[in-house]
C-alpha cells in the first residue's frame, strides 16, 4: 500500500471500478428505482430507490458514472445536477417518513459545473442536502466508492458513518484544480494530491471517516458479501441508538478542534 | 487584492467607512477607478457613500467597515476574536499565506462575529472579510460561524450574516469541507428553534459557502451586481465550452432564477434588516 496520493486519484477514477449501480445490484434485493425530483426533472447521474438489505427495507441512493462510453455520457460522468440532489433528498425524506435507514454510495468528481446547474441553484441544492441530512431521524451510512469530489460528494455524506474504499479519494478540490489555482500549474497535481491528504488512510486519520474498506476481491461476490455484512451489522447497531441526530451533530461539530486549541494556547 | 489594500483604513484605530468626511476635489486627492462607469472617484467620496460609486457600483467592503455601517454605534460586541487558522495539514505555503492575509486585512481570520443591535434590535452578526484569502472558509471560519449560531440559539437571538467568499479553503483540505456540514447543522439547529436567519450575499459569494450557510437563510438578500454562484464562471466556460448568458451569476440573474429574495443596495440595508428583525420579533405565535 505504498501508492502515492496521485496514484490513488487515478485508481479512484478508473473506469473499471464498480459503480454505484453495481453495488446496488449485488448488495441489495428487490431494488425498485424511483425517479425524479418532482420539481424539474430526473438526473441520471443519481440513482435512488427502495430495496432490502438482508431482508430489511432501506432507501438507497447512489451516484452513477456508468460503464460504457454511451452510458457514461448519459450519466454525465457522475456529475450531478441540482435535480439529482433534490431527488436524493426527496428519497431520504421519504425514508424518514417510513422509518427506513438510508445508504448512499458516493462517486463523483464533483457537482456539475454548467449553466443550467447554476440557473437551477446547484449551491442551494447542496446546502439543502446538508441541512436536511444533518437532521434526518433515521440511520444514514455513506460509502465513498471512487471519487469524493468536494461539496458534490459531501451532499450525500452527512451521515452517521462514512466509510471509504481503500483506493477511493475524498477531497475539498481536485488536485488539478488546486494546483492550477495555487501554483498556476496543473502539472503540479501530484504535489497537490499529497498535500490535500485525500487518501482513504488520510481521511481516516483526520477522523472524517470511520472505516477503510478493503478492496480484496473487488467486484466479486465475496467483496459485496463483506460490505453487505458490514452494512447489516452497522444499521442494526445504529437503529438501536435513540440519539442519532445528536450524535451526528457532534460527529461533524468536532472538526476544527485545532482552531480552538490555538485560541486557548 | 490591490483594491482592498487601497481602500483599507489607514490604521487599526480607524473605524473605517463611516467617517463622513467632506468631499474634497483637491488635485492631489487619491481616486479610485470604478470598474463599472470607468470614472475616477475620489476615495473620500467613496467612503462617505459606503463605498458605492455614484453610478451604483458596490465596491468590496472590509468586515469592520460593514459592522460599523450596519450595527448601532457602540453596540457591537465581538466574539471569538482570537480564533485563527492553524495549518492542520501542514499544507505548503499556507502559514505564510495566512500571515500575509492577517497583515493585509488587519483581521485574524476571514470572518468577524459578535452580537449587535440594528436600530435597537438585538441580533447575532457575522461579516466575512474579503481581504483575508477572499473570505475562504477553513476550520476557524467554520468554528466561529458555528459558535455564533449555537450562541444565538441559546440566547434566542436572530442571526444576520454578510457573506463574501471564494469557497472552502483548500489549504485545510477535508477539514474545510467538513465545515460546510458543521455550519449547516448549526444553522439547522438554530432554525429548528424558530429563530430568524437573514443572509446578505455580497460580491463574490461562491463555492462551499454558497453551498452551505449562504443559501440556508430564511431570507436571502444580496447586494446589486454581486457574483453569486457555486462553480466559477471561468471553470464553467472551460467545462462546457459555451459562452455564458448575459449577467450570468450576477445577483439579479440569480434572483430571476428564484434563489434570492431581494436585492438591497447598501444604503437601504440597515433599514431592511431592522424591518425584517421587527417583523420576526416575538417569535412564532403558533406552536414551537
Amino acid at each position: 500500500m505504498e501508492n502515492k496520493a496521485y496514484e490513488r486519484v487515478k485508481m479512484a477514477r478508473d473506469n473499471g471500478r464498480p459503480t454505484g449501480l453495481d453495488y446496488i445490484r449485488h448488495i441489495f434485493e428487490d431494488f425498485i428505482e424511483l425517479h425524479g425530483d418532482r420539481r424539474f426533472g430526473d438526473d441520471p447521474a443519481i440513482v435512488g430507490g427502495i430495496a432490502r438489505l438482508s431482508g430489511t427495507p432501506v432507501t438507497v441512493v447512489a451516484i452513477e458514472k456508468g460503464h460504457t462510453a454511451k452510458e457514461r455520457s448519459w450519466r454525465n460522468f457522475g456529475a450531478p445536477h441540482p435535480e439529482g440532489y433534490r431527488k436524493a433528498l426527496r428519497l431520504m425524506k421519504q425514508a424518514e417518513k417510513f422509518g427506513r435507514a438510508v445508504i448512499c454510495f458516493v462517486d463523483t468528481s464533483g457537482a456539475y459545473c454548467g449553466v443550467g446547474a447554476e440557473e437551477r441553484g446547484q449551491g442551494q441544492a447542496i446546502a439543502e442536502c446538508l441541512t436536511e441530512m444533518s437532521a434526518l431521524c433515521v440511520p444514514v451510512i455513506s460509502i465513498l466508492i471512487g471519487e469524493g469530489g468536494s461539496g458534490g460528494a459531501l451532499a450525500l455524506a452527512v451521515a452517521d458513518r462514512v466509510w471509504m474504499l481503500q483506493n477511493a479519494v475524498y477531497s475539498v478540490i481536485s488536485p488539478e484544480g488546486c494546483a492550477s489555482i495555487l501554483w498556476k500549474d496543473a502539472s503540479r497535481a501530484e504535489l497537490a494530491a499529497e498535500s490535500l491528504r485525500l487518501t482513504a488512510e488520510d481521511a481516516r486519520s483526520l477522523g472524517v471517516t470511520e472505516k477503510v474498506l478493503s478492496e480484496k476481491d473487488i467486484g466479486k461476490k465475496e467483496f459485496y458479501d463483506r460490505i453487505r455484512n458490514l452494512l447489516t451489522e452497522e444499521i442494526a447497531a445504529l437503529s438501536a441508538d435513540l440519539d442519532l441526530v445528536g450524535k451526528r451533530y457532534d460527529r461533524f461539530r468536532r472538526f476544527g478542534g485545532d482552531a480552538v486549541a490555538k485560541e486557548k494556547a | 487584492m490591490a483594491l482592498i489594500n487601497f481602500l483599507k483604513p489607514k490604521n487599526q484605530l480607524e473605524p473605517g467607512g463611516r467617517t463622513r468626511a467632506p468631499v474634497q476635489e483637491d488635485d492631489g486627492e487619491p481616486a479610485q477607478k470604478c470598474p463599472n462607469c470607468r470614472k475616477e472617484i475620489p476615495v473620500s467620496r467613496l467612503w462617505a457613500n459606503d463605498l458605492v460609486c455614484p453610478c451604483g457600483h458596490h465596491f468590496r467592503m472590509k468586515a469592520r467597515a460593514r459592522v460599523s455601517m450596519i450595527a448601532d454605534k457602540g453596540s457591537f460586541q465581538e466574539m471569538d476574536a482570537g480564533l485563527r487558522a492553524d495549518n492542520p495539514l501542514g499544507f505548503p505555503g499556507y502559514a505564510e499565506k495566512a500571515e500575509t492575509a492577517r497583515v493585509a486585512s488587519g483581521e485574524e481570520e476571514a470572518v468577524v462575529c459578535g452580537t449587535a443591535r440594528i436600530e435597537g434590535q438585538p441580533c447575532c452578526l457575522f461579516v466575512m472579510e474579503p481581504g483575508f484569502m477572499m473570505g475562504s472558509m477553513g476550520t476557524a471560519v467554520g468554528e466561529k460561524i458555528t459558535r455564533l449560531f449555537e450562541y444565538a440559539a441559546r440566547q434566542r437571538l436572530p442571526v444576520v450574516g454578510f457573506t463574501v467568499s471564494g469557497g472552502a479553503r483548500m489549504q485545510e483540505g477535508l477539514l474545510s469541507l467538513m465545515q460546510m456540514a458543521k455550519t449547516s447543522a448549526a444553522v439547522r439547529r438554530h432554525s429548528d428553534t424558530g429563530l430568524l436567519y437573514v443572509a446578505v450575499l455580497t460580491d463574490p459569494t461562491t463555492g462551499g459557502v454558497t453551498a452551505s450557510f449562504a443559501m440556508e437563510a430564511d431570507v436571502v438578500l444580496a447586494e446589486p451586481g454581486a457574483v453569486v454562484g457555486f462553480a466559477g464562471a471561468r471553470v464553467i466556460e472551460q467545462t462546457t465550452r459555451k459562452s455564458l448568458p448575459a449577467g450570468f451569476q450576477k445577483a439579479e440573474f440569480v434572483m430571476e432564477h428564484g434563489f434570492i429574495d431581494s436585492i438591497v443596495p447598501r444604503a437601504g440595508q440597515k433599514q431592511m434588516l431592522s424591518q425584517l428583525l421587527a417583523l420576526h420579533n416575538g417569535g412564532s405565535r403558533y406552536g414551537k
